[in-house]
């Protein structure tokens, strides 16, 4: 076998399916089964992370095609920049993700076995990297299929509880009413390609070859959009997710959020810049819309969130929005022939695509590591954990800061990026576009605030603080396998920080490829260290100096002021000379977001009560006080119920079909076959 | 050469660390005047520093690492910035590391960890500050960014140098879009530096505080560290405000003359913002917290406007 | 004067007058909203002096001189005996979420850019950039009047309307013939009077200036 990036990609493929199959030979000792599949599974990860970085970093494109598949149909595989590119995501995330569960899963033990866990994980895993590597339809829908399938198992994991339960179920509906719509856009573009005729038309190379017309062209386009937005959790279609990420397993909703969501990115691109390539600039326009929908609206419902998982997943809908904004814009810059402005917004797209894997699987970890040492997800009844779990701490800190967009750290860097091709937009030649597109960089703006809001409260009211809770559980600090993990990812947070420039010239090639010009990050002397978008007097940003100029000044200021031994006295809490302050009197995540709440309330369906418990001496100090929030999503009521009251209704008219009687059916058959006579006859 | 760039830089900094208490001496000054009371002096802010730093710190019980980490982050942000900002020379070895848009990212670092030592002790007050803080932050920065966004359409850049540059060589007349622009980021300065209307710094009534609910708890070196980068913020928003809007008497080349002028012309500079704000503090009254959204929504739609008007009348 | 100058000053007093649109857009005191109608009135008035002066038409200073004494001084002298005389001046009015209406204005204002964009093209006077101003400054004022309750806020809204049509004229055509001017400003000033007595009279009957009671003419079912 000849060494290049598909033959590794595949063998990682090979790998996690291996561990699958020798599953059953360690059922009986889980703590081994758990120690080698993972172990496995990281190795397979760092096998797909050289190849995705090989084949990005040499520009090369493989090709593979499989006997297998249906007759006449093999299966085709494919590496290229733009597969490498994700594959390499993918595997990065994966591999903390496999290290971290080394620890976390074995929290299971002696309360549930594993195997069905370790199964679905492997097979999730393989099914990812599939759909990046399929170069036709076929295997394509297969592969997304393998990979909704076991997510869904994954979800179902701890099926005792009915919200588990219920969200696998409507998570499954989402996941196919989607694959139904890339279906048809494939059986679209597969047929205009050759025609119905003769079936060659459904692999990518021929579909690439094709011209589309356009009415046809943006058919196939809306559908794969919905389908692919199904998945990536696009407003309106969202719902699914903060039901579902949150009760899986915290590593599985790590790489649910960190990468499978991903693949819906890598499909909008693929489609629409590799499969289509051309069109016309309002297309971009609803991607961008979409995704700054998206952004707004999920980063609004996450500081309405207590639950710690729930919240992170609507974070997730935040970013693919500002992914999407990147990728819009590309769009709308590829549709004017700006291919330098194009490759600056895709940059900017792919590298928060980047980005968002690695902070929220380290959030998603993070998360998981106060899930299995409290036991508890609602924010509020936690606090102060930051003593307990310093590590842990610690390193969700560094996830916290990289979403909120701060630099030094990456989440910073792509949305900078974002906001230079915002800037740029005043180059386009049409005056609507000129004076719309600006208030879409402060749409971005508010997002990157409300998420820094957002992220004050969720490590505020977690680790800060006194303990809120009601129970008291004896919480322990995560093992080190779970530390690692965790660890690797944070640092993975700083490097892509500090050092954007070599991984922006890494990647490169995949603008080159799919909008026609390189984007050439850096210039100059010392050009690793200043990130110059365009052109250097344009704009510049060194998060490497932005880091070590605040660490030195840190540092000086520190040793200056500690010359002189500096006398530390721990007293109790000041407050203003108010005593009597108990652990239940703090501020706590419903009355952070409480400003927030109020100024953006309309856009939520909201249900506010206060309750005083009658027996009270003055109505300035009653006995008991209750207060009962409840915040919906307005698109459940708009978009969902009709459909479900909708599916309900026919449902029952169907069901009347339902006799019960085995002569009834028989009858049915027995129609169905006429009727099939008549009209073939 | 390079040596003397780097000179300049920490002459930069000498400054931006001695000047900045001044500047706030003069508008506490020139506010009791206002206000028929004597003054302390311009002095005061040093003498409160020095007192302050020889104090020893009482911690609260549980308060972590955070806690004492950020005085010092929130410090090194403020000098970080202050050695970006162009207040003396073009001519700084590391200006290109952040443009305006990293700035105000510097700034946002110092207020989420400000915010989250706030939230660190678990008192009422202190996650009040915070969550008010934050509010306030997510409505100002649409604001900063459109008027950034403004500023930027005339000088085709984002890097303050580069502005400096543009309105140097005359490239941009009065236009109504940068006066638009100027409206807009006084208001947001005064949002994000803490000032009437929108927070008082000089409060220490519990319902109505801000940034001050947030530090109650300091005391000692970390205290001063925190009010020392407070000043030095109001400092470097003049700073910002002058680069970007009215440079003139910065010096585009390093020598010695056009230095010493840029610090006299800097010194009339602040004289006059100090005028300008105190006049704008003792007009008006601090605003409910939740007029703040039309407030910042009007700074909002001033930067909108400027952007608008660019587009339609230049 | 140089022409580039003039279109600068033009266009910075294109900019106040819907810096004053939209001040008006969001006042909610009565005084308040009459002196940024008397500001805008200004406004109006230098620029038609301006105008008039670099298209050469000496007509425009007429008009100036007209709006400044009527638009800056007469209308709102009335408006002020009117508020005063109703009792009405300690009232403020309740504006329905203003970042909204905000908003809506921008939005607006970009609409008018995109609707005045081919028109601006074609022509080729100093002014013509300020229509797409005008446009907006008239949407903004009927945008007033149908956020606003009190129906003192509700004149200011039309003339200020009013106030953008002239505007329009100005930097469309510079200026309608001066007879037609005329003509406006003695409707303006006669609608003004009307609408004082008309706000007596409805003031006795309603004991109120919001205009939601009219809801109380409705047909009863």
């Amino acid at each position: 076998m000849i060494l290049s990036p598909i033959n590794i990609i595949s063998s990682s493929v090979l790998l996690l399916l291996l561990s699958v199959a020798i599953v059953p030979l360690l059922k009986s000792n889980q703590r081994l089964l758990i120690n080698t599949s993972f172990m496995l599974s990281s190795l397979a990860s760092l096998l797909g992370i050289a190849g995705g970085v090989w084949a990005v970093g040499g520009g090369i494109t493989n090709k593979l095609i499989l006997p297998i598949g249906l007759p006449d149909l093999p299966f085709h595989l494919r590496v290229d920049p733009l597969a490498g590119f994700f594959i390499t995501v993918i595997c990065l995330l994966s591999f903390f993700v496999s290290l971290y569960s080394v620890g976390y899963i074995k929290g299971y033990l002696g309360r549930r076995p594993v195997t069905s866990l370790v199964i679905f994980y492997c097979i999730f895993l393989a099914g990812i990297l599939m759909v990046v590597l399929a170069d036709d339809a076929l295997f394509f829908l297969i592969a997304w299929e393998v990979m909704a399938a076991a997510s869904y198992f994954l979800v179902m994991f701890e099926d005792e509880r009915i919200e588990n339960r219920r969200a696998a179920f409507l998570y499954m509906i989402v996941a196919h009413v989607g694959a139904i719509a890339i279906l048809l856009s494939f059986g679209i573009m597969a047929g205009l390609t050759t025609g119905f005729e003769s079936f060659n038309g459904y692999t990518f190379d021929a579909m690439r070859q094709a011209e589309f017309p356009l009415k046809w062209a943006t058919a196939a386009f809306l559908l794969a959009f919905f389908g692919f937005a199904a998945k990536a959790g696009v407003v309106p279609l969202h719902v699914w997710l903060p039901e579902a990420h949150p009760v899986a397993p915290s590593n599985v909703s790590a790489l649910m959020s960190g990468v499978m969501l991903k693949t819906a990115i890598y499909g909008i691109v693929r489609v629409s810049f590799d499969l289509i390539r051309v069109f016309p600039w309002w297309w971009g326009a609803i991607v961008l819309i979409l995704g700054l929908i998206s952004a707004v609206m999920g980063v609004l419902y996450a500081l309405m969130q207590h639950d710690l998982k729930r919240l992170l997943a609507y974070h997730s809908v935040e970013n693919i929005g500002i992914i999407l904004i990147g990728i819009g814009l590309s769009m709308i810059f590829t549709s004017f022939h700006m291919p330098l402005l194009s490759a600056l917004a895709l940059i900017a797209g792919l590298y928060h695509t980047m980005n968002h894997a690695v902070f929220k699987g380290l959030l998603f970890m993070g998360a998981g590591a106060v899930l299995h040492a409290t036991d508890e997800r609602n924010m509020e009844e936690m606090g102060g954990l930051i003593h307990r779990m310093p590590w842990t701490a610690a390193l969700f800190l560094i996830g916290c800061v990289s979403i909120s967009a701060l630099p030094p750290f990456n989440g910073f860097v792509s949305e900078w990026l974002t906001f230079q091709a915002f800037l740029l937009s005043p180059a386009l030649p049409s005056p609507l576009l000129k004076l719309l597109i600006p208030l879409g960089a402060a749409l971005l703006a508010l997002t990157g605030a409300l998420a820094a809001a957002c992220f004050v409260k969720a490590f505020g009211v977690t680790f800060l603080g006194h303990w809120r809770g009601h129970r008291n559980p004896r919480v322990h600090e995560a093992d080190w396998f779970m530390r690692s993990g965790m660890i690797l990812a944070a640092l993975t947070c700083l490097l892509l920080g500090i050092l954007p420039t070599l991984f922006i010239d890494w990647m490169d090639i995949i603008p080159e490829q799919l909008a026609g010009s390189k984007l050439r990050i850096s210039a100059g002397e010392y050009n690793w260290m200043w990130l110059t978008p365009v052109a250097p007097e344009r704009a510049s940003y060194s998060g490497l100096i932005v880091f070590l100029g605040i660490l030195l000044v840190v540092v000086a200021a520190y040793l200056v002021l500690h010359i002189r031994p500096g006398a530390i006295h721990r007293a109790p809490i000041w407050d203003c000379g108010f005593g009597k302050l108990n652990q239940r009197m703090q501020y706590n995540a419903t009355s952070f977001s409480m400003p927030i709440r109020r100024i953006f309330g309309f856009l939520f369906n909201i249900k506010e009560q206060v309750k005083l418990t009658p027996r009270a001496v003055h109505k300035a100090f009653p006995k008991r006080l209750n207060y009962y929030l409840r915040i919906r999503d307005r698109f459940w009521n708009w978009l969902y119920k009709p459909v479900v009251e909708f599916s309900f209704r026919v449902s029952r008219k169907v069901g009347l079909l339902q006799q019960g009687r085995i002569q009834a059916y028989l009858i049915y058959s027995f129609i169905t076959i006429i009727v099939l006579l008549v009209f073939s006859r | 050469m390079k040596l003397y760039r780097f000179i300049i830089e920490i002459l930069q900094i000498a400054i931006l660390l001695g000047v900045a208490p001044a500047f706030t001496g003069w508008v506490r000054m020139l506010k009791c005047w206002s206000q028929g009371r004597t003054s302390a002096g311009i002095f005061q802010p040093y003498r409160d520093l020095l007192k302050l730093f020889s104090k020893d710190v009482l911690l609260a019980d549980n308060a972590s690492w955070i806690f004492r980490f950020t005085p010092y982050l929130v410090f090194g942000t403020a000098v970080l910035a202050g050695a970006i900002i162009p207040m003396l020379s073009l001519e700084l070895p590391i200006a290109s590391t952040a443009d305006v848009i990293v700035l105000v990212a510097l700034f946002a670092i110092a207020r989420f960890f400000t915010a989250l030592a706030g939230m660190d002790i678990g008192t009422a007050f202190g996650g009040m500050g915070s969550s008010r803080e934050m509010t306030i932050a997510s409505l100002a920065e649409p604001a900063m960014l459109m008027a950034i966004f403004t500023v930027s359409l005339a000088s085709k850049s984002t890097s303050l140098s580069q502005m400096v540059h543009v309105i140097y060589s005359g490239q941009t007349v009065l236009r109504p879009s940068i006066v638009f622009a100027l409206l807009a980021f006084v208001l947001i300065a005064l949002a994000e530096t803490g000032r009437i209307p929108v927070d008082n710094p000089a409060t220490h009534l519990e319902l109505t505080m801000i940034h001050e609910a947030m530090i109650l708890e300091y005391s000692g070196r970390h205290l001063a560290l925190i009010e020392w980068a407070g000043m030095m913020k109001l400092f470097l928003f003049v700073m910002l405000g002058v680069a970007a809007f009215a440079p003139w008497g910065i010096a585009e080349s390093g020598d010695i003359v056009a230095i010493s002028a840029a610090f006299i012309f800097m010194v009339l500079k602040l004289v006059i913002v100090g005028i300008v704000l105190v006049m704008i503090e003792t007009g008006l009254a601090k605003m409910r917290i939740f007029r703040l959204t039309e407030f910042l929504g009007s700074a909002f739609l001033l930067a909108t406007l400027g952007m608008l008007s660019y587009f339609i009348l230049e | 004067m140089d022409i580039n100058v003039v279109a600068q000053l033009n266009s910075f007093l294109a900019a106040f007058v819907l810096l004053t649109a939209f001040g008006m857009l969001v006042q909610r005191r009565m005084y308040g909203l009459v002196h940024l109608f008397a500001w805008q009135g200004l406004f109006l008035s230098i620029n038609t002096a301006i105008v008039g002066f670099v298209a050469g038409k000496h007509h425009l200073y007429i008009s100036s001189l007209l709006t400044l004494s009527l638009k800056v001084f007469l209308l709102p002298y009335i408006l002020h005996v009117l508020i005063q005389r109703l009792k009405v001046h300690k009232e403020v009015e309740v504006v329905e979420n203003v970042p909204m209406t905000m908003l809506m204005g921008i939005a607006l204002v970009i609409f008018s850019y995109y609707l005045m964009s081919p028109v601006t093209q074609l022509s080729t006077l100093v002014t013509r950039s300020t229509l797409a101003v005008a446009l907006a400054t008239v949407m903004i004022g009927l945008l007033m009047m149908i956020t606003r309750k009190h129906a003192v806020t509700q004149i200011i809204g039309f003339l200020a309307m009013e106030n953008g049509l002239f505007f329009a004229a100005t930097s469309a055509t510079y200026g309608m013939p001066l007879v037609v001017e005329l003509g406006v400003a003695l409707d303006i000033l006669i609608a003004a009077f009307i609408f004082g007595i008309f706000f007596f009279h409805i003031h006795t009957t309603f004991d109120s200036l919001d205009v939601d009671q009219m809801a109380r003419l409705k047909e009863e079912d």
